[in-house]
């Protein structure tokens, strides 16, 4: 996975209803503090972020386009398929994420001896370490008939070699093992640690009133972590629409059998690198960003996750 | 137990709807042991399924090194070869370019560690500020961390490159520190982290007693913040030291690569993934199994000793004592 990593756990929302009363430090000392992190933010946050809209909204030469750069990209034959595939891939990454790192952690939470819970948590979680190209060339082992320990597995799915394990309407499925494999565990371990602030007179009062494990997984439990959940959606999603290292790599190791461009952050890095057409990938990344912080806006309004402090 | 970094988090802002369940409860619940055996298996079932899922490559690529190319592919996959296989696979993987693998570490440390400095010297008087002064601007420096957070950050990797590129970055160390350096998350977590549990009081009494406000931060905030330092420390390094795509971008020369970059060239110098140009070479799969393990080593170390802290304690109140 990619740049800023899905595993950024232990974000909490800010404490609601105890607004901080900030002592009345000076202004001077304040903007001493956070010159550095400005001068970055500024460096690597607000004018990339601007370069590409100027960009997107120019050619070449520096003349004003408007939308013509997304217009070109948008209709360029590879951009339908690059953003089909990164959906395809998202909606099935973030639905199974879902589901079943909520499940895991309400089983390991509610049904479990917290010693035995705490082990699978940890080997659940061990393969987060191999994020990045070390899981892609893992699991172009373990895709790969000669010598994955599960090639009964692929037999059984009538996979006898690497090329057809690598056929094109597989490349979704193999993206999302990459994914879950490394992250999953990590958000287990999230979820549960967010099962396990709600304080125990609230599940006792469930017990009490007959609710089984499930019910009170499902009324309770559940709705009481939904901030967390909608941030793990918002951030897997960030990630999800970035991919770049797994496809790129599986490209080099299937001599060239998937394609070059298969997700959009490929394409940009076509567009720029090999057709020199900054203009191009620029534009394609706005589309990114765009789709990016559409869903991250809607999650955030629905979920209210980031309540600022004044809230 | 555990000192963790951040407060309560969920605050129970909704007490989720508790009559609901009670209405329907005692009908379900009564409804005999088959079902709930049932369920029980598919849990276990679910369970074993995932174990085998996350922790079999691991074992796959631990005993990897161990055998011959040969080997991988005619012995049982899970089998153990000799410990002079992985000497032998040693040699061929760090005489690679006369010793590409060691300069790629080496790389990898400087980039990892010179942006965990900076971002450690940048984000956490930020966050401090953020949280704890009141300065025109406050607000907005703080909108903006959350959206950038959000923001799909590979996104930026072209502008930023060829805003190096007009800087004449390009190629050297500070077109991968500089950006790695940038981690508006630690931002947000040094302050979440100020803002919810660094009591009010103290700090009033120190101001009350005469302490400037780099006193105040440098004796009493810093040395109560070690728990979200240390948590900082560790999303960056192990993000930075993953990262693949900006490297990848901005370093054109292999004596310059990190590690991560380092084994994609080496995964094309495999015969088995590339024929053509892997030929003659010793970089067989035993070999890239190894190169990975080495490549995630430091990686893996601070997993494993940070596991306590970020399996049991990663969110306040997870250890209940």
């Amino acid at each position: 996975m990619t740049v800023l990593d899905t595993r950024h756990p232990a974000v909490s929302p800010p404490r609601r209803g105890r607004a901080p009363r900030r002592g009345g430090g000076g202004g001077a000392a304040g903007y001493l503090f956070v010159a550095g992190y400005a001068i970055l933010l500024l460096a690597f946050g607000v004018f990339p972020t601007g370069y590409a809209f100027y960009l997107a909204l120019t050619n070449d030469k520096g003349q004003f386009t408007g939308i013509n750069q997304f217009l070109k990209v948008a209709q360029d034959y590879r951009f339908v398929p690059a953003f089909t595939n990164i959906l395809v891939y998202l909606a099935m990454w973030l639905i199974i994420l879902v589901v079943l790192t909520v499940l895991v952690a309400v089983v390991l939470r509610s049904r479990m001896r917290p010693g035995l819970s705490a082990l699978f948590r940890f080997l659940y979680y061990i393969p987060g370490a191999l994020a990045g190209v070390a899981s892609v060339l893992v699991w172009l082992f373990m895709l790969d008939p000669d010598v994955s320990p599960a090639s009964w597995l692929l037999d059984a799915f009538g996979l006898h070699s690497f090329a057809a394990v690598l056929a094109p309407g597989h490349l979704p499925v193999i993206f999302f093992l990459i994914a879950f494999w490394t992250g999953a565990g990590g958000w287990i371990v999230v979820m549960y640690g967010a099962l396990n602030n709600i304080p125990d007179e609230v599940l006792e009062a469930a017990r009490m009133d007959g609710a089984g494990p499930w019910k009170t997984a499902w009324h309770i439990q559940i709705p009481m972590i939904r901030q967390w959940i909608a941030y793990m959606t918002i951030l897997a999603f960030a990630a999800g629409t970035q991919l770049f290292v797994e496809p790129q790599l599986l490209q080099t190791a299937s001599l060239g059998r998937v394609s070059p461009t298969w997700s959009p952050n490929q394409l940009a890095y076509v567009f720029a690198f090999q057709q020199g057409d900054f203009n191009g990938a620029a534009a394609i990344s706005v589309f990114l960003l765009a789709l990016g912080l559409i869903c991250a806006g809607l999650l955030v309004a629905r979920s209210n996750l980031f309540t600022l402090d004044e809230k | 137990m555990t000192h963790t970094p951040t407060t309560p988090t969920t605050t129970p802002t909704t007490p989720a709807t508790p009559a609901a369940p009670a209405t329907a409860a005692p009908a379900t619940a009564r409804r005999g042991a088959p079902s709930r055996a049932m369920s029980l298996l598919i849990i276990c079932v679910l369970l074993a399924v995932l174990l085998v899922f996350f922790i079999l490559p691991v074992i796959w690529l631990l005993l990897a090194p161990s055998k011959t190319a040969d080997q991988m592919v005619h012995n049982s996959p899970l089998s153990f070869g000799s410990f002079g296989q992985i000497a032998t696979a040693w040699k061929h993987l760090f005489s690679f370019q006369s010793g590409a693998m060691l300069v790629w570490l080496r790389n990898s440390a400087v980039y990892s560690g010179g942006s965990l400095v900076l971002t450690l010297v940048t984000s956490i008087p930020a966050g401090y500020a953020l949280a704890l002064t009141k300065f025109r601007g406050r607000k907005t420096l703080l909108v903006i961390t959350l959206v950038t957070m959000i923001m799909p950050s590979a996104t930026l990797v072209l502008p930023i490159f060829l805003e190096l590129n007009q800087f004449h970055l390009i190629g050297t160390v500070w077109s991968v520190i500089l950006p790695f350096s940038f981690y508006p998350f630690g931002v947000y977590l040094v302050y979440i982290y100020f803002a919810t549990s660094l009591p009010r009081e103290i700090l009033a009494a120190a101001r009350i007693d005469g302490a400037s406000q780099w006193q105040i931060f440098t004796r009493i905030a810093l040395p109560l913040a070690k728990p979200v330092v240390g948590l900082v420390a560790f999303f960056s390094f192990v993000g930075n030291w993953n990262n693949f795509f900006l490297p990848y971008l901005v370093l054109p020369n292999s004596d310059e690569f990190p590690v991560q970059v380092g084994l994609n060239q080496l995964l094309s110098s495999t015969p088995s993934f590339n024929p053509v140009a892997g030929a003659g070479l010793n970089i067989t799969i035993p070999e890239l199994a190894l190169a990975i393990i080495v490549a995630i080593l430091p990686v893996l170390v601070l997993f494993l000793f940070s596991q306590r802290t970020l399996v049991s304690g990663m969110l306040a109140g997870s250890t209940k004592e």
